[in-house]
């Protein structure tokens, strides 16, 4: 018998892996017709999409995008391809687009929600890019030429367009110098852009602003002796003290003195895209941070943070939104102190705001939960305290596993706000496309509208969810 | 290993004082009459069988668990609920993990940085030169801008050691360190600790492995069953064993 012995007397050098097959052809025969079973699933699928379209492509051949109604629209399309061929009719959406947009408000001040949009991607920076000199600038330029091209083709006046461009030019400096600085736009952009689209004495949006200085001075203030929970309710009730009872006559008194501001539009005007992204937007933007809270109440070990979060969530997870929206529409004013007109449209928001706070809640409360204890424990044993640990380890890491389902609750949020139609809002979906079909030249006009507005949503929510994943991938560090 | 490292010098100033500590997990009784003095300086060793306690004990004595009666001091601060001695004991006492614990989102330096930041108020630049110092001292300053996630058992355990220096502590507790480790890693990890415990630091160490406790120990606890059942001077304990207890101990883990 031959002896086992083995010595291996010089080492192998590595080699680059095998070049293997490549092209097409492979990666059709593994992918599509890798056994009987696929290449008949493979054909089948085939054949179904070729019907589809077959259905749907002469259709779309029909288009028809120069009519002032619906009836010109039908005599073109049988004059073009015979009396039996049916075609969409998109002049609907060349003429009212503006309307699918803006709802009814006023077409003079296009601008002012116009410069917001821009505004909005450029306070968006900061909060996508902290402190990176280059995508700042970026966006800033890029919303720039944007919104000038996009004012102009709103026929605005050149007065508006010299302003708006001027503070455009003054956030670019910003960027270009400091661009950390920008958080402050951040922090501003909710009442900078609630004055552009609503109007008004300028001082209505100080005044709510200064509520929530206001709010963080005390909270400031009473939190070294008091604890940060104990210091954030009191700031809300001086807050609150502030907003209802001495707002009003303070701010009246500085519009009698300095009248600046915007021509006011009322709520009932204000519909379309705007709407949708006015109520989408500030709920998503107010969901995250009262979700986490939610999310650590609930995990709390004192009883009666822990029961309100408990009950809060499940109460609200349990009633559908329209019910809310409902409450919204007539409830809410009784709890509010008489005499106080509040703007339906903020009503909804709130009620969207809670609603949505809810699921993310729940959402971020199964990220924290599949942390392992010993993340917990290191923070502890170092000494960090417990909001130190929540916000610099736990929170990081959690919202960083809940970021799929995160961005799943804001596609749903965002396409949920077509609801409130249903409480007399214009909503791009149903609310417009009723006040076109009204008209008598489009009157019968079906799908246009819904492929339009479809369209735009779908656009909106598969970008988010594609920035989820840039995101996933951007925050991938545990190389596991 | 050397038998040099320990002739050092043990102060009579006391570092931790267990007094008549008692602590259960609901019903169950898990640290029976616990009292132990460290002094400042002395390097502590404790053995014994799977869940006979020792966890429990030194996570008892930086507040990870709280015990139900009897006292602890550390380094002349009692813990109690209150928060701030809590904190303060804390910030004091330096902790490794069995599974290193290490923060997975953020690099090697980040990692040693933040607790001198935000604890100890450290200005960013002065907490990552003392960074790169400990990291230094463990062998692994060329990792520091890498992720947990990219680095092996033994350098993640040793990172784990830095980050606790880097809050400069006056006491360091062990829990198995090198039990998650492969045999090359385990003696990189005990490399670091010896040279941590030539410098006089006052350690507390979770351990079953007996080459350390016989080279740089003072003393070598034997726990079983929530008590602490024998307690000597490692060449005494491990050559001539009291209890029949700690002999059956000793004879299953040196006997293979
Ligand atoms: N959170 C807990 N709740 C209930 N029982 C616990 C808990 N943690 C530990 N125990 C029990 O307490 C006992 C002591 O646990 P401990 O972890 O201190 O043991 P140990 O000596 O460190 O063991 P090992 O060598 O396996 O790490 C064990 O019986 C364990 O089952
Ligand atoms: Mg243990």
């Amino acid at each position: 018998m031959a002896s086992p012995l083995f010595v291996r007397n010089d080492m192998l050098p590595p080699l680059p892996p095998p070049a293997g097959e490549r092209g097409v052809v492979k990666w059709l025969r593994e992918n599509l017709f890798s056994s009987v079973l696929n290449s008949v699933l493979t054909l089948l699928a085939c054949l179904a999409v070729l019907w589809l379209a077959s259905f749907i492509l002469p259709w779309l051949a029909h288009s028809v995008w120069n009519a002032s109604s619906l009836a010109e629209c039908r005599e073109k399309i049988a004059a073009s391809f015979g009396p039996e061929a049916a075609g969409p009719c998109w002049a609907v959406i060349r003429l009212r687009w503006n309307q699918f947009l803006f709802g009814l408000y006023p077409q003079a001040e296009y601008w002012r929600p116009t410069t917001a949009a821009a505004l909005m991607m450029v306070s968006l920076s900061p909060v996508l890019y902290y402190g990176l000199r280059r995508p700042a600038l970026n966006i800033t330029v890029t919303m720039t030429v944007l919104l000038v091209l996009a004012l102009i083709g709103l026929g605005t006046d050149w007065g508006h367009i010299v302003l708006s461009v001027a503070i455009m030019l003054a956030l670019m400096a910003v960027a270009a110098t400091a661009p950390k600085r920008l958080l402050w736009l951040t922090l501003l952009f909710p009442f900078i852009a609630f004055f552009l689209i609503w109007g008004g004495p300028i001082w209505t949006a100080v005044g709510t602003l200064a509520g929530f200085v206001i709010f963080a001075l005390v909270w400031q203030f009473v939190q070294k002796p008091l604890g940060v929970v104990v210091g954030a309710g009191v700031g809300l009730v001086v807050a609150a003290i502030w907003w209802t009872s001495l707002q009003s006559s303070v701010t009246g008194v500085l519009a009698a003195a300095l009248p600046w501001g915007l021509p006011y539009v009322v709520s009932d005007n204000i519909g379309g895209f705007l709407l949708a992204f006015v109520i989408g937007i500030t709920a998503i933007s107010a969901s995250l941070p009262i979700g986490v809270l939610l999310a650590l109440g609930r995990r709390s070990d004192m009883p009666l943070i822990h029961s309100l979060s408990v009950g809060f969530i499940e109460f609200f997870r349990g009633v559908p939104l329209i019910t809310v929206l409902f409450a919204a529409n007539f409830l809410l004013l009784y709890f509010l102190p008489p005499r106080t007109n509040f703007d339906l449209i903020l009503r909804v928001i709130i009620v969207v705001i809670i609603f949505a706070s809810a699921y993310i809640a729940e959402v971020i409360r199964g990220g924290l939960a599949a942390l392992p204890r010993g993340q917990y424990e290191a923070a502890d044993a170092l000494g960090l305290d417990y909001w130190q640990a929540q916000r610099l380890i736990i929170m990081p890491q959690a919202l960083k596993i809940s970021i799929p389902g995160i961005v799943s609750s804001f596609i749903g949020l965002f396409k949920d706000t077509t609801l409130v139609a249903l409480v007399g809002l214009m909503d791009p979906l149903q609310g417009v496309t009723k006040i076109v079909r009204s008209d008598n030249a489009w009157k019968g006009l079906y799908w246009e509208p819904y492929i339009f507005v479809g369209g735009i949503f779908f656009l909106v929510c598969f970008s988010m969810s594609r920035y989820s994943m840039y995101l996933e991938r951007k925050l991938k560090t545990d190389h596991r | 290993m050397a038998e040099a490292s320990k002739k050092m010098v043990v102060s009579d100033e006391v570092a931790i004082q267990i007094t008549a500590m008692n602590k259960w997990y609901g019903q169950f009784h898990v640290l029976r009459d616990i009292n132990m003095t460290v002094q400042r300086g002395e390097r502590i060793v404790i053995c014994g069988p799977s869940g006979s306690g020792k966890s429990t004990l030194i996570r008892c004595i930086n507040r990870l668990e709280e015990h139900q009666s009897g006292q602890i001091i550390v380094d002349g601060t009692e813990l109690t609920n209150d928060i701030k001695n809590i904190d303060k004991v804390r910030s004091e006492v330096g902790m490794v993990f069995q599974h290193f614990n290490l923060f997975p989102h953020l690099t090697i330096l980040e990692n040693c940085t933040l607790a001198p930041i935000w604890v100890r108020k450290v200005p960013r630049k002065e907490a990552e030169e003392t960074a790169m110092h400990y990291l230094t001292k463990v062998k692994i300053p060329d990792q520091a801008h890498k992720y947990p996630g990219q680095l092996s058992g033994g350098q993640q355990q040793r990172v784990a050691i830095a980050r606790s220096l880097c809050m400069k502590p006056r006491i360091m507790l062990f829990d198995e360190p090198t039990s998650a480790l492969d045999p090359e890693m385990i003696k990189e990890v005990l490399d670091t600790m010896i040279q941590l415990a030539e410098e006089g630091m006052t350690m507390l160490c979770v351990t079953h492995e007996m080459g350390f406790a016989q080279a740089v120990a003072n003393r070598v606890i034997f726990m079983d069953k929530g008590q602490i059942v024998e307690q000597n001077e490692p060449r005494e304990f491990f050559n001539n064993p009291q209890s029949e207890r700690t002999k059956l101990f000793l004879s299953q883990i040196l006997g293979h």
